[in-house]
């Protein structure tokens, strides 16, 4: 399977990189070396296998359902870029 | 006397332990070390206050009588490891700024044995490269040289910006694998997700281990691959390696995929007999177009491990071809998720736009360099509706009849199995990054099948190129069973015998 040009451009917003025109044709490239690269694996027969979910078998673990660490709304805001208080701060989301 | 920073780790806690040297000495020297190594760019920041205040804190548990088992060695972090208020980016720009409140788990188990933080270590950004020119800090040089090259010439190729010319010391733990080698630290951690402590163990002559997936806490260190990363060790022989990974080990509460169960003195296994012990040779390693040199560092290893007294069977793993497509379908998946929350809120770069979705569309642009926008798109597209039965869960069966071949090698009673590390030895700067992005994958067409099984695979130093450059040997193991390739390891160490780590041309 290879991708077109449009096909760039919506992965790109799916993935929520901006991307230049001019850009456009070198990534299409890249990203089709790299699906003719994987292609090879339509040649393995996969019937009745399980995919892997698990990488070493282990049961799920459980823990209490109880706040074990809370640091203190100044710290997890610390590394904001931009924040007001205690509150993270992002450009206007609702008019 | 030997300069202090020349010591191994275990020679650095033996003369510790009888008061030959102090923590704080053996710190300093290590500091004026990078100092003067600074050439190489394999530290992006340097913490000498905080390491001498460690060390003082070493020695006086030293003169109480409480020493850990790393107490007053100084090592070096790589970046993507959370150092509680000191720079943490896995060395990309997105991550510009950010000092974690939070210390990951592997380190603060190190801190807890009374280790020495030196600084952060450079690597590929996010951990996605095999040559450590992915870095927003710029590429890490190797200590070794090119064939032929006069102390002069790489001098003068270090001072520049690229470094071009000089080699490149393998990635994604670049300066792990540099500085280690350059004896500027007396181990490193690292990380692995499809190779990236193996491989540049492997082109700097040192020994690096990826334990078995869940043998160390992910907690704290910035993710890329869950399924895939593991944390371990960088150091310059297999003694030294067993001592850090059992400090880095263990079970963990919070990460759910570790393990919990006890860790063994990985020291112990040093110097064990390997009679009796039944090393397979995959077939299907012997990949179209391997170097001659590759193939007899290959064979001298199986003659050295029969001569110590294992019995060699070859082996098939039918799937390996397959590994390292499916590995450029699961990684890029799982990173296109993890990288997710790089979104310009919470943390590091924002780039301003008209709106939140632009906002979010500009810092991702900037803030990630090509391989990882490439990679995120990749993964996008894997995941995206209507491809992800095609290529995405196809990928991950395809992770299990990988899985399934070492269970079927190690049910006929196989305890290890022996590869060479990597395809070639260290190539240059510059050399293959305008190439096709494939071309530099093949690096971890050895090393990635041990992460898509999450098996324990080891590499250490088996002799020089044609060029005098390191080739490493691979060993891998079953689930847990990382005592039998420090075992075995040993072994390779000692029948290859000295291999000298370049003088110190960069100060």
């Amino acid at each position: 399977m290879s991708v077109d040009q449009a096909t760039v451009r919506r992965i790109a917003h799916l993935a929520r990189i901006a991307v230049k025109d001019e850009d456009v044709p070198h990534l299409q490239q890249e990203l089709n070396a790299i699906l003719a690269f994987v292609e090879e694996l339509g040649a393995v027969d996969v019937d009745g296998v399980e995919p892997m979910t698990s990488v070493i078998p282990m049961k799920m673990k459980l823990r209490p359902d109880a706040v074990t660490d809370h640091a203190g709304a100044d710290v997890i805001v610390a590394n904001a870029p931009a924040r007001e208080d205690n509150f993270f701060t992002v450009p206007k989301v609702v008019e | 006397m030997t300069q202090l920073n020349e010591f191994t780790l275990a020679q650095a806690r033996d003369a510790i332990a009888s008061k030959q040297v102090s923590a704080v000495e053996l710190t300093q020297a290590h500091i004026a070390a990078i100092e003067n190594a600074r050439a190489l760019g394999a530290f992006v920041v340097e913490t000498p206050d905080q390491a001498l205040a460690m060390a003082a804190a070493a020695d006086a548990r030293i003169a109480k009588g409480e020493a850990g088992p790393l107490e007053g060695l100084p090592i070096g972090v790589k970046d993507l490891y959370a150092t509680k208020g000191v720079h943490t980016q896995a060395c990309s720009h997105i991550l510009d700024g950010f000092k974690p409140a939070y210390e990951s788990s592997v380190t603060a188990n190190l801190w807890r044995d009374g280790a020495v933080m030196l600084g952060k270590l450079n690597m590929d950004e996010f951990a996605m490269g095999s040559s450590n020119e992915t870095s927003f800090y710029g590429p890490v040089a190797s200590p070794w040289l090119p064939a032929g090259w006069s102390a002069e010439k790489a001098r003068a190729a270090a001072a520049t910006k690229d470094k071009k010319g000089l080699l490149v010391p393998g990635g994604s733990s670049g300066g792990s694998a540099s500085a280690v080698a350059a004896r500027l630290c007396l181990g490193a951690t690292a990380s692995d997700t499809g190779g990236s402590i193996r491989q540049p163990a492997a082109f700097t002559g040192t020994v690096g281990i990826k334990p078995t997936y869940g043998r160390c806490s992910r907690w704290g260190m910035v993710a890329f691959a869950s399924s895939l990363d593991q944390a371990g060790p960088i150091a310059r022989n297999v003694r030294d390696c067993a001592i850090m990974l059992r400090s880095m080990a263990g079970y963990d509460p919070k990460d759910t995929t570790s393990v919990d169960a006890p860790v063994p003195d990985y020291e112990k296994a040093i110097g064990a007999s390997i009679k009796g012990r039944k090393i397979g040779i995959p077939k299907e390693y012997r990949v179209d177009g391997m170097p001659e040199e590759i193939d007899a560092l290959w064979s001298r290893g199986v003659e050295w491990l029969r001569a110590a007294g294992a019995e060699i069977v070859e082996i098939s793993l039918p799937h390996t071809k397959y590994a390292l497509p499916a590995y450029y379908i699961v990684a890029p998946a799982e990173a296109s998720s993890n990288l997710a929350r790089y979104d310009g809120v919470r943390y590091g770069l924002r780039v301003a736009g008209r709106d939140i979705q632009e906002m979010y569309e500009n810092t991702r642009a900037e803030g990630f360099g090509p391989e990882v926008r490439r990679r995120i798109m990749i993964g996008a597209y894997v995941l995206s509706a209507g491809y992800y039965d095609a290529y995405y869960v196809r990928a991950q069966k395809i992770r299990t009849l990988i899985r399934r071949d070492f269970e079927t090698a190690f049910a006929a009673g196989v305890d290890a199995i022996l590869t060479p590390a990597t395809p070639s030895a260290a190539f240059g700067i510059g050399e293959k990054t305008n190439a096709d992005p494939v071309e530099m994958y093949l690096n971890d067409v050895f090393t990635v099948t041990v992460n898509m099984a999450g098996l324990p695979g080891l590499a250490v130093p088996a002799g020089l190129s044609k060029d005098g450059l390191p080739l490493g040997l691979q060993l891998i193991g079953r689930p847990f069973d990382e005592e039998t390739l420090f075992s075995l390891a040993q072994v390779v160490e000692d029948a290859a015998g000295r291999i000298d780590l370049p003088k110190p041309w960069w100060s």
